[in-house]
């Protein structure tokens, strides 16, 4: 069955991602003061159900179940009909930041809110008869448009064993949907049925197992996460040095993650407050050999569709062809040019750089001896606050959905377990373990409709 | 040369259980119905398994029953055991199964039709469809009989073009040699229907004096028996219960199958395509399991007065001689005789997203299909489209509204809405998984799903009726009195807990919570509370599940509540989707094909996206504001 309701309570963030400090999350629909009011706690102690609407309310978001305080927020109330969506609404007005304003996100989403599908809240401004006939058009293209670029990213996200881990996760579980199912459906076949305590061993096994993801999540490793930045230069430039460097300053090491050729490394850092995976390249120059010359292309490739790169140059070193070549490259692409090894004499040719890009984007760096790491960090957030980088903000919503989704699965499991424990007849089990089948089917783009049935003509041998 | 023979409101093709509830629905509501059977002796026929009811099966019984069909109190009449199953598995999917006695059901049910008024038996072949202008006008039989009639039903069960095989024989006859109609399909075709060719198959029947019983496990029927009527109480049908028994294959059997796989009909390419998955021939389960060491065999009788069995568990399509060879490998079947061979059948059936949700024909108005013919399996399937369809042609002979149920009212509603949503590419089995608000649609709520509307359109009597909001008034206030008596930690009620490792209570507690605890339930608490009044078992039974399941009943509702407003959004029927702008191709073609009746429905579509059915919402929309403006 394919997920539509008309007005339960969505939540997005409702400011563009990364442009500027303040983030709006907006939470829409029936139940969306209720849901408010378990994250918000107000600075005169009122609830927001007990204030007037279209009131502003300064307050703290609370995380419900470990009481951690996320953020100090402005809070706004509008109840309907007069609000953009004609639904309850509320804004929250986050100050700390993206990554804040997306943990605020997170906790509605953890308190009764499901992610809104791109374009949903005007969809309903729209269906609630808010929006003119005259821009029902646009409504239409914009929401077409949306969605399908997020359809696109949210299964490109996926890295390739985070995708193979939930479909093994969801192959586990219609298993034991599947044997519960069968042994309904067919009372009387010899099916092999799962002892309470066996499914109780299975469904913790299955949880520990996402909460693993849950936990790679957080850092970043189950989807590509935010601005995606390339370091380009030949080998022996410093790359590597720089790499690691960042890495320990940051002291975000996220992960590293074994590139799919024998010579790329992906990594994950918090590059002053924006996430950033950083792509290392194996060093791109002319060579004849042919296993290097894939590496080559493909640098260029990571390159070709990276937010940003980094290009990395010897000071001590003139420069040649190669250099040339790849500054060719850069010409037309948002870049930082990085010159270092400054520390050495410098012969290379900055008149010739400025060719290339603006005198501000070249920064002098001696990662031996720790320079010019703060400045290349401040000229990246200038870049990226100011608006330059056209990052995918459905790349981070989809992180924070996939997230809500790996949560709801984790309650559906604990929901199965209670039902294991009190002793509950299968069927509810099944119940309990069929939404967490579908809410791991939502990050894999796989829809419950006949698989439990397939599943079970598959498994197990029934008929007259 | 052909005659114009008679006139009727509603023409019913097919005797089997779908054509014989459609007939009494229709003659019932006040029509004058005639039903053609191919043999008045073949009418109500069980041609394959001796049973009606079980998992999801039962479920659509009990909803047949409670909108005033027939199939509940015909088994109750003629059954010769009886369980309900799953007992231990949750209130939802308790199942409901009786064996019949096969003759005696036939018989029952022919009566049945006799006695009804407006109602008209009538042998005979119908050989035409008669259509003028996109409506049904009547049937032409093979005697070159026109019978003219403002609505049509087809009933045809496997009987279309039906072919019977087994090894390398091939039957030109329908179920159990019956003859097949031959002509009706290619009168289908004419009007432009797309038939599907689908297939089945049944087992041997063998002639019970050359079993051995003692190498068999008997299988008793219940002793607390449960009627599938809700106006049969257990009293009125109890009854003298015979046994089924239960046996295995073994290596040999599989091994003979395997030996002899090419010349099954079904693995020889006589047939083509695959098989139902659910009822899959012995050859199908030794090919598939292979490593499976046995496969279960039930014995059951075809009825009291008969030594025909029924043995559940080898329909195969094996050549004759192969057959006798495998069922002797079967412990208890060394000697047996064969007294009918199994079969496959193959027979024409239409793709059923042609239907509305009514089971009317989209495209020729007055013409309805229901049962087998629809692409479904089972006869608990076939009598529950049958129903539906015979009250629609009532309703359109009436000029009035189609009954539709939808997926969170019945079974029945679960059943059409995919058959004609998605239709299917096998024969279409109920099944539980199948329902998703199974909580809600439980066999011993049927009645309160309902009875009303049934009674609405005039296919429950008064006195039923009352009787059934007496029910419901006993079940809401026993609901209330038990939500509001206290129960204190006196020594019986202490000792009662203990009894049932149940926490003992240190303060007064309400009963509801004490019937709440996994471990208790109404019927266990009965001698602690003092003032419960004395109330039928089926009041007790309904007060305890929805006490009992309280919390897990209100989330199914939530869901109910969202999944009706998407229901609500009805789509205008002479919507041209090519002009929806946005909309994918694939959806515009799957939307134009089955032209659904809601969003709800849309959505149910393979092929149509969310987001397809948000371009579909704003559509809508728009049209609303552009009717406002005008």
């Amino acid at each position: 069955m394919k997920n539509i309701a008309l007005n339960d309570v969505i939540a997005a963030i409702s400011t563009p991602v990364g442009s500027g400090g303040i983030g709006i999350v907006r939470i829409s629909g029936e139940g969306a003061v209720e849901t408010a009011d378990k994250i918000f706690v107000s600075a005169d102690g009122k609830k927001l159900s007990e204030k007037e609407s279209h009131t502003i309310t300064y307050g703290h978001i609370k995380d419900a179940k470990t009481g951690e305080i996320i953020d100090e927020v402005l809070v706004m109330l509008m109840l309907a009909p007069r609000t953009y969506t004609a639904e309850d609404t509320v804004e929250i007005n986050c100050h700390g930041g993206m990554l804040v304003t997306n943990k605020v996100l997170e906790t509605a989403l953890n308190n009764g809110a499901r992610m809104a599908e791109p374009g949903e809240f005007t969809k309903r401004a729209f269906l609630n008869g808010r929006i003119d006939l005259s821009q029902a058009e646009a409504v239409m293209d914009l929401i077409d448009s949306k969605t399908e670029l997020s359809r696109k990213t949210a299964l490109t996200q996926l890295e390739g064993s985070i995708k193979e881990k939930v479909h093994g996760l969801r192959d586990e579980l219609l298993d034991m949907i599947a044997s519960i199912e069968a042994a309904i459906d067919y009372p009387e076949h010899d099916i092999e049925e799962e002892t309470y305590s066996q499914m109780n061993i299975k469904i913790t096994a299955l949880k520990e197992k996402i909460n693993e993801l849950l936990k790679s999540a957080d850092t970043g490793k189950i989807i590509r996460e935010g601005v995606e930045a390339v370091i380009l230069g030949k080998p022996n430039v410093g790359k590597s040095s720089l790499l690691n460097r960042m890495l320990m300053e940051e002291r975000a090491i996220v992960t590293d993650i074994p590139g799919t050729t024998r010579d790329t490394v992906e990594e994950y850092m918090n590059l002053g407050g924006i996430p950033v995976k950083i792509i290392d390249t194996a060093g791109i120059r002319d060579t004849g050999d042919k296993v290097e010359k894939i590496g080559v292309e493909k640098s260029k490739k990571c390159a070709e569709n990276a937010d940003i790169i980094f290009m990395m140059l010897d000071a001590s070193r003139p420069l040649d062809e190669e250099d040339m070549e790849i500054l060719d490259f850069i010409e037309d692409k948002k870049a930082i040019i990085i010159v270092n090894k400054t520390d050495i004499d410098k012969k290379i040719d900055f008149d010739t750089l400025c060719n290339y890009t603006e005198k501000e984007n070249i920064i002098y760096t001696s990662v031996k001896e720790d320079k010019g790491i703060d400045e290349l960090t401040e000229r990246f957030k200038e870049i990226f606050f100011g608006g330059e980088i056209q990052t995918n903000d459905n790349v981070i919503i989809s992180n924070v959905r996939h997230k809500n989704m790996l949560y709801k699965a984790i309650e559906a499991l604990d929901r199965a377990l209670v039902t294991i424990e009190t002793r509950m007849p299968e069927d509810f089990i099944s119940m309990d373990l069929q939404e967490a089948l579908s809410a791991l089917g939502e990050i894999t783009g796989d829809s419950v409709d006949d698989e439990i049935i397939d599943r079970i003509f598959t498994r197990f041998c029934l008929g007259k | 040369m052909s005659y114009i023979a008679e006139e009727a409101d509603v023409i019913v093709v097919g005797g089997g259980h779908a054509g014989c509830e459609a007939a009494l629905a229709s003659a019932r509501m006040g029509l004058k119905t005639i039903i053609f059977a191919i043999s008045l002796d073949s009418i109500a026929m069980m041609p394959c398994n001796p049973s009606i009811g079980g998992s999801s099966k039962g479920h659509l019984v009990r909803e047949v029953d409670a909108l005033g069909g027939e199939m509940g109190k015909n088994i109750d009449k003629t059954y010769i055991q009886t369980k309900m199953l799953n007992t231990g598995k949750g209130p939802a999917v308790y199942s409901l199964r009786a064996q019949a006695d096969k003759g005696r059901y036939q018989r029952e049910m022919k009566r049945t039709l006799e006695k009804t008024e407006n109602l008209y038996i009538r042998q005979g072949e119908v050989t035409d469809i008669i259509v003028e202008d996109n409506v049904v006008k009547g049937v032409k039989t093979s005697s070159d009989a026109i019978y003219n009639a403002k609505a049509v039903v087809l009933c045809v069960g496997t009987y279309l073009k039906a072919r019977c095989l087994y090894g390398e024989t091939i039957i030109h006859s329908g179920p159990n040699g019956l003859m097949p109609a031959t002509k009706l399909s290619q009168s289908l075709l004419d009007l432009g229907i797309t038939l599907y060719r689908f297939k089945t198959g049944t087992p041997a029947r063998i002639d019970r004096k050359t079993m051995d019983f003692s190498k068999m496990i008997p299988q008793y029927g219940d002793e607390n028996i449960v009627p599938f009527s809700f106006e049969n109480t257990p009293e009125d049908i109890k009854r003298e219960q015979v046994l089924c028994y239960l046996t295995y294959t073994n290596e040999n059997t599989h091994n003979l199958i395997r030996e002899n796989l090419h010349r099954s009909a079904m693995y020889g390419g006589l047939i083509q395509g695959t098989g139902p998955r659910y009822c899959p021939s012995i050859e199908d389960k030794v090919v598939k399991f292979a490593d499976k060491e046995k496969h279960q065999i039930f014995i059951e009788p075809e009825g009291e007065n008969t030594d025909e069995m029924y043995i559940q568990g080898m329909s195969t399509s094996l050549p004759e001689e192969v057959q006798v060879q495998m069922y002797r490998t079967v412990p208890g079947l060394e000697n047996c005789r064969i007294m009918r061979t199994a079969y496959a059948i193959e027979y024409d059936c239409i793709d059923a997203t042609q239907l509305k949700l009514s089971l009317e024909f989209k495209n020729i108005h007055g013409l309805f299909g229901a049962g087998q013919f629809n692409g479904s399996s089972g006869y608990e399937e076939a009598a529950a489209q049958g129903l539906i369809g015979g009250i629609n042609a009532a309703q359109y002979v009436k000029g009035e509204k189609p009954l539709i149920l939808d997926r969170s009212e019945a079974y029945i509603g679960v059943l059409i809405d995919d058959l004609v949503t998605r239709g299917s590419k096998e024969p279409y089995r109920m099944m539980t998984s199948r329902a998703e608000y199974r909580l809600l649609l439980r066999q011993d709520n049927a009645d309160e799903r309902l009875t009303e509307k049934a009674y609405n359109i005039g296919l429950i009597s008064e006195e039923r009726y009352n009787k059934f909001l007496e029910k419901e008034r006993l079940i809401s206030e026993e609901i209330e009195r038990v939500e509001n008596v206290r129960i204190t930690p006196k020594e019986n009620v202490l000792e009662l807990l203990d009894k049932y490792n149940s926490t003992r209570i240190k303060s007064g507690v309400k009963l509801s919570d004490l019937i709440k605890r996994p471990e208790l339930d109404y019927f266990k608490l009965s001698e602690i509370d003092n003032e419960r009044p004395e109330l039928a078992y089926a009041v007790q039974e309904e007060v305890n599940i929805k006490i009992k399941y309280e919390g897990y009943i209100k989330q199914q509702i939530n869901q109910v509540n969202q999944f009706k407003k998407m229901e609500n959004k009805l789509l205008p029927a002479d919507i041209d989707y090519n002009e929806i702008k946005n909309l994918r191709i694939e959806a515009t073609q799957k939307l134009n094909a089955i032209r659904p009746a809601s969003i709800g429905q849309a959505s149910r579509i393979t092929g149509v996206s969310p987001a397809d059915i948000t371009v579909l919402l704003i559509y809508l929309e728009q049209m609303k504001h552009s009717k406002r403006s005008e």
